[in-house]
This record gives C-alpha cells, sequence and structure tokens, in this order.
C-alpha cells in the first residue's frame, strides 16, 4: 500500500533515517572496535599517540612482525587457563537451561489452564520475583550455603540460576501456552487421557517454537549473570564472565589488559552466533508479553 | 484443571521459586537483624624486668568458637538499619539542624553511602528511561520506513547491544572512552587538555554509566516498538491523511496512541532492570563518583575475609522495599485486568 504520498521524501523522513544511521552506527562501532584491535598488541589499541595506530597496527608490526597477533588470545586461553572458564559456562548454561524449561514448561501450562484465583497469585508472586535485583538473592544465599559447605560448587550455581529463571520463564510459557487452544488438551480428555497423558501427547508436540523461544531467553540470563556467578562460584569453578571481572584485576597490574580484550571478544562471539541463527524467535520472545498482554 | 493435578505440575518451579527466591529474601532478613561478632579480646599482663605492662591481643580460637556457636553473629534488632551506612537518621538530622542552605544538607546527605546510592540508582532509573523510550520509537518509526532489505540487518546490528553481556558490553565501551581509548584520547587531543579525563569527574562519570545504559536498553524498546508498528491499522492511517494529516500529525495522534499500552510494558521493564543497575559499576570502575544499591551489597559481600552479611542484608531489604514501591502501579492494573477478564 505504497503511495506517492508515503513515500514523499520529507525534512522528517531525512531526519528519521539519519538518526537510523547513527544508531546503527552507535550500536555496531564498540564491538567492531574491540574485535578489531584484539589482534593488536596493548600500545596500539591503548594509544594515547594516534588512534590510528590501532587501525593500521603500527607498534603490532613493530614488536611481532604482522600487522595482526593471535598474542592475546594465546595469553587467554593458555596462560589464563580461559578455556577452564569456558567449560563451566558451558555445563552451567546447558543444565539451566535444561531444568528451567522442564520446570516452567510443566508450570506454565498449568497456569495456563487453571482459571482458579491462586494461579493467578502465583503469576503476581512471579512478577515481583522477577524484579528482584539478583545480588539481592545472593546476600540471602552467602551464609546458608557456608554453612551447609555447598558454597562454590557449579550444581548450586545451576539450581540458584534456574529459580532466578523461574519467574520469567513462567510468564513468558504462561502467555504462549494461552495461545494454545484449550480444546486439544481437554477433547484428549473427553477421550479417556489423563491430564498428564493430554499434556504429554497433544501439548509436548506443538508447544516446540515457545520452547525454543523461551530457551533462548534462559541461554542469555545463565549466559550474561555476573551477580550470582561471581558471588557463588570458588576461583577454580569460575564461568567467563566472573573471570573476565577478574583478569581485570590481575592483568591490568601485570601490563596484560589485551588478555582481558581477548577474553572479552571470545566471549561475545557465541552470543553473535545465537543471535545470527535465532534472531526471528528472540525478536518475537521481546515482543510476545508486549503484545499480547 | 483440579487442584491436586495443578499442584503436581506447578510442583517443581514453586519449590524452586520458594526456597531460592523468597526464603532467601527471608533470610536476608533475618541477617539484616544481626550484627558480625566482634573478635574476643584478652588483656593480659606481660611481666618484664621493668615491671608489668598490660597488653591486649585477640582470643582467636575464642572468636573463631563464637562465630561457630552463632553463625549469625549477634542480634541487633534495627540498629543495622539507621545506623550511618544505612537510612543514618542521626546523621540527617544533625545535617538538618547545622547546615543553613538546602545547597549544604545535600552535600552532607551525599556523603552517606546508603543515600548516594540512592540518589544514583533513582537518577540512572528516571533518565535512561525516558530517553529509551523516546529514542527507540524514534528509531523503530525510522527502520520501519527502510527499504525491505535493510530492515533484517539493522534489527540484527540493534539486538547487539542489547543482548551482550552487561559486564562486557560495558568493558567494551569503557576500554573506548578510557584516557588512551580512541573516544577518550580523542576528546584530550579535541580539548587540548593531556590530563582530560572522564572517569575523574562525578558528573562525567554519571553521564558515561547513563550513555552505557541508553545504549544497552534502548534495542529493547526498539523491538517492541518495531512489533507494534506493524499491527498499526492501515485503514486509520489512511483515514487520517484524508482528513489532511502530515506523517508528524499522523505520528502524534494516530501511532503513539495506537503503542500506548506497549509504552506502559516497556516501562515497567526498563524500570525494573535499570533499578538493579551493577555491572557497568563494575566495569567503569566507577565506585568513587557513582555507587548503585545492588553495587553496595555486592561491595559488603566482597569484603575478603569478613563479609558484612549483615550490611549487605539490610541494603538488600530496603532495595527491595523499594522495588515494591515502585511496582505497586503496576500490580494494582494487572490485579485490575484480571479480574475483568475472569469475569
Amino acid at each position: 500500500m505504497a503511495t506517492k504520498a508515503q513515500n514523499r521524501i520529507t525534512p522528517l523522513t531525512i531526519i528519521s533515517f539519519a538518526l537510523v544511521a547513527i544508531w546503527l552506527i552507535i550500536a555496531a562501532f564498540p564491538f567492531l572496535w574491540t574485535l578489531w584491535g584484539s589482534f593488536k598488541v596493548q600500545s596500539d589499541f591503548f594509544s594515547k599517540a594516534d588512534w590510528r595506530n590501532a587501525f593500521y597496527g603500527i607498534n603490532t608490526i613493530k614488536e611481532t612482525g604482522s600487522a595482526f597477533t593471535g598474542a592475546g588470545y594465546h595469553g587467554a586461553w593458555i596462560q589464563e587457563e580461559f578455556w577452564k572458564n569456558v567449560m563451566n559456562t558451558g555445563i552451567v548454561v546447558f543444565f539451566t537451561v535444561v531444568i528451567s524449561l522442564t520446570f516452567g514448561t510443566l508450570g506454565g501450562y498449568a497456569l495456563a489452564r487453571s482459571g482458579f484465583r491462586y494461579a493467578f497469585w502465583i503469576l503476581m508472586a512471579a512478577l515481583v520475583f522477577r524484579a528482584m535485583p539478583h545480588i539481592t538473592l545472593v546476600s540471602g544465599y552467602m551464609l546458608p550455603f557456608f554453612e551447609w559447605n555447598i558454597w562454590g560448587l557449579l550444581p548450586t550455581t545451576i539450581i540458584v540460576l534456574v529459580a532466578i529463571n523461574q519467574p520469567f520463564t513462567l510468564w513468558m510459557l504462561h502467555s504462549f501456552f494461552l495461545n494454545i487452544p484449550k480444546d486439544m488438551d481437554e477433547s484428549a480428555m473427553v477421550d479417556g487421557c489423563t491430564r498428564f497423558q493430554a499434556f504429554r501427547h497433544v501439548i509436548i508436540p506443538v508447544m516446540w517454537p515457545g520452547v525454543v523461544t523461551t530457551g533462548l531467553f534462559s541461554f542469555l540470563l545463565a549466559y550474561n549473570d555476573f551477580a550470582v556467578t561471581s558471588m557463588l562460584l570458588s576461583a577454580e569453578n569460575e564461568t567467563m564472565v566472573p573471570a573476565i571481572a577478574s583478569f581485570l584485576g590481575t592483568t591490568q597490574v601485570q601490563g596484560n589488559v589485551m588478555f582481558a580484550v581477548a577474553a572479552v571478544v571470545s566471549a561475545t562471539a557465541p552470543l553473535f552466533i545465537l543471535i545470527l541463527f535465532f534472531q526471528r524467535q528472540i525478536v518475537s520472545g521481546l515482543t510476545a508479553g508486549a503484545v499480547k498482554g | 484443571m483440579k487442584h491436586r493435578t495443578f499442584l503436581w505440575f506447578i510442583l517443581p518451579t514453586l519449590s524452586a521459586m520458594i526456597l531460592f527466591i523468597a526464603l532467601p529474601i527471608v533470610s536476608v532478613f533475618i541477617q539484616s537483624l544481626h550484627v558480625g561478632h566482634e573478635q574476643v579480646i584478652v588483656v593480659s599482663e606481660s611481666c618484664g624486668p621493668f615491671g608489668c605492662t598490660p597488653t591486649t591481643s585477640i582470643d582467636l580460637e575464642a572468636t573463631a568458637k563464637l562465630q561457630e556457636e552463632q553463625p549469625l553473629g549477634k542480634f541487633n534488632g534495627l540498629a543495622t538499619y539507621t545506623n550511618r551506612s544505612h537510612l543514618a537518621f542521626q546523621e540527617l538530622a544533625e545535617a538538618w539542624r547545622t547546615t543553613q542552605t538546602f545547597g549544604e544538607f545535600w552535600d552532607q546527605v551525599f556523603n552517606l553511602p546508603f543515600y548516594r546510592a540512592l540518589i544514583f540508582t533513582l537518577t540512572y532509573t528516571a533518565v535512561v528511561t525516558p530517553m529509551v523510550i523516546v529514542l527507540g520509537l524514534a528509531i523503530a518509526v525510522g527502520v520501519n520506513n527502510l527499504p525491505k532489505f535493510l530492515k533484517g540487518p539493522s534489527i540484527f546490528i540493534s539486538l547487539l547491544p542489547f543482548l551482550v553481556t552487561p559486564l562486557v558490553g560495558s568493558l567494551i565501551l569503557y576500554w573506548m572512552v578510557d584516557a588512551d581509548g580512541v573516544i577518550g584520547a580523542t576528546l584530550q587531543r579535541i580539548f587540548d587538555d593531556p590530563s582530560l579525563s572522564l572517569k575523574a569527574s562525578t558528573a562525567l562519570t554519571w553521564v558515561m554509566l547513563i550513555v552505557y545504559g541508553v545504549w544497552h536498553m534502548l534495542p529493547f524498546s526498539f523491538i517492541t516498538f518495531y512489533a507494534g508498528l506493524q499491527t498499526v491499522p492501515e485503514d486509520t492511517m489512511e483515514a487520517a491523511q484524508i482528513d489532511g494529516a502530515s506523517k508528524w500529525q499522523s505520528l502524534i495522534h494516530v501511532i503513539v496512541p495506537h503503542l500506548a499500552p506497549l509504552m506502559s510494558f516497556v516501562t515497567l521493564m526498563m524500570l525494573m532492570d535499570n533499578f538493579r543497575v551493577f555491572e557497568p559499576i563494575v566495569s567503569f570502575s566507577a565506585e568513587a563518583h557513582a555507587t548503585s544499591l545492588s553495587w553496595i551489597i555486592f561491595n559488603d559481600l566482597r569484603e575478603s575475609g569478613n563479609p558484612l552479611y549483615g550490611s549487605a542484608g539490610a541494603t538488600s531489604i530496603l532495595t527491595v522495599i523499594g522495588v515494591v514501591i515502585l511496582l505497586t502501579p503496576v500490580l494494582i492494573r494487572t490485579w485490575r485486568d484480571f479480574n475483568r477478564k475472569s469475569h
């Protein structure tokens, strides 16, 4: 329905295009800059004399003989053993996502099919829980966890992240299950299925799009978390994000900031790939709550 | 659904939330009523050839034993809430009495750790939220007018700042505005002031953190509004055009009202997320100029060797109260909606 009047170029259109262009540059430039700079030496990436050094790598050529160097990556992954942190992140994220989705699907389905008042109260409580700053909860875990001697372990962190994830997962899957017609599982129950059988044979086959979308956000929450992982994991069980934070403390002193830069780029790469493949699901998930409710 | 079936379905998620969200809040409250043990001090006389002198030493064994018996510390009532590091009633009253102008009083308040953090947190929330909503809407309208093949890539790029790990995203920006980084060094050259550093002044640090906040949060409101724009009814737009509305007028009178429900949703999400601002302060090492409520809790817990559970607990409870106050209007509205839907 593009008529001439709609496509006429007015000052307003020009301003709005310019705004979009500026935003896209501001959004993308820091990532490109850091990615490019992570292959340079510190005196180039943090060049007081001339920012172009970081672009052409003048000092990198002087020090290493080539315009690109993998020294930062080598230092981070091998010397500082960042690969261990990557493995820990892998474990934590995998189990957090799987367990939260299992709990969340069951709960979200029940909430979507129950018209009783307590269902509403559970959703409200979840909304309040969703708003709790994570660090306030962490301050409640520390003392008991120390007492029971379970502080610092990966399973402890996983179950905490699952719990923190639940309010969001519940809301999202609840609104997703509301969109699956009630008739589907109810007709199965008329045919003699129990509630659980109806869920198993009728709902599970059609729920995957919603579960995948929710899973992406559970993944992001577990992957991006700093408050919980930095306080609840011991040094040898550290995941990527707290490891990067502790790099800052140690490497800055030794003049190895490039290790941290390389680690930061390594931690961003999986997110980049995730957005590349799941852009549609992420967008639909972000707007699911908004457009429907 | 029968109550019994409902219970079985909801049990795993409910028990996870009760055990790890509801109980910790109770535990935090109990902690906040206690204060860490003081070290047990023994006074002993050591006698030498020139007479006896009393020396004090710490009885490590007794201290450890006390700690073992009462890990929470000793009961302190609400004293932690009112001490200097938290609500500081005494200091406030003192400042009110001794200062002449409002500015002086404000300076004194700003030196109290809790109020300093609260003021920054509220300022951050109050500035970032509206900026993100207005800019997000503007960019959503802009992207919606783009040719089709550019829309996908624009959304892809826009998602990056939002989905990147907050600690990592703020580090990336921090390295750029650092005195040696690309933006920091350029600013120094422009203003011809080699000592110019964004980290050195309170105002610039706040600006830096707020810029980060907008950069990080803007994609969320942009994406939401963009999705909303796809549902603007064509008929209404056409009717507005036939009636002679300019693009600007139809934006203000048709599109914005259509997006109003989305705006309240975005505002709610923004308030919740901005109120817990935390990672950028760690990344920017901004604590000298700006602290947030989450950051002071983190700092209390990190106190090496001797975490201040009581103090962290008191700040946490005050933060939770803040969150509940922030959410009350939304909760009331949702309650009304639910009642309307169920009848």
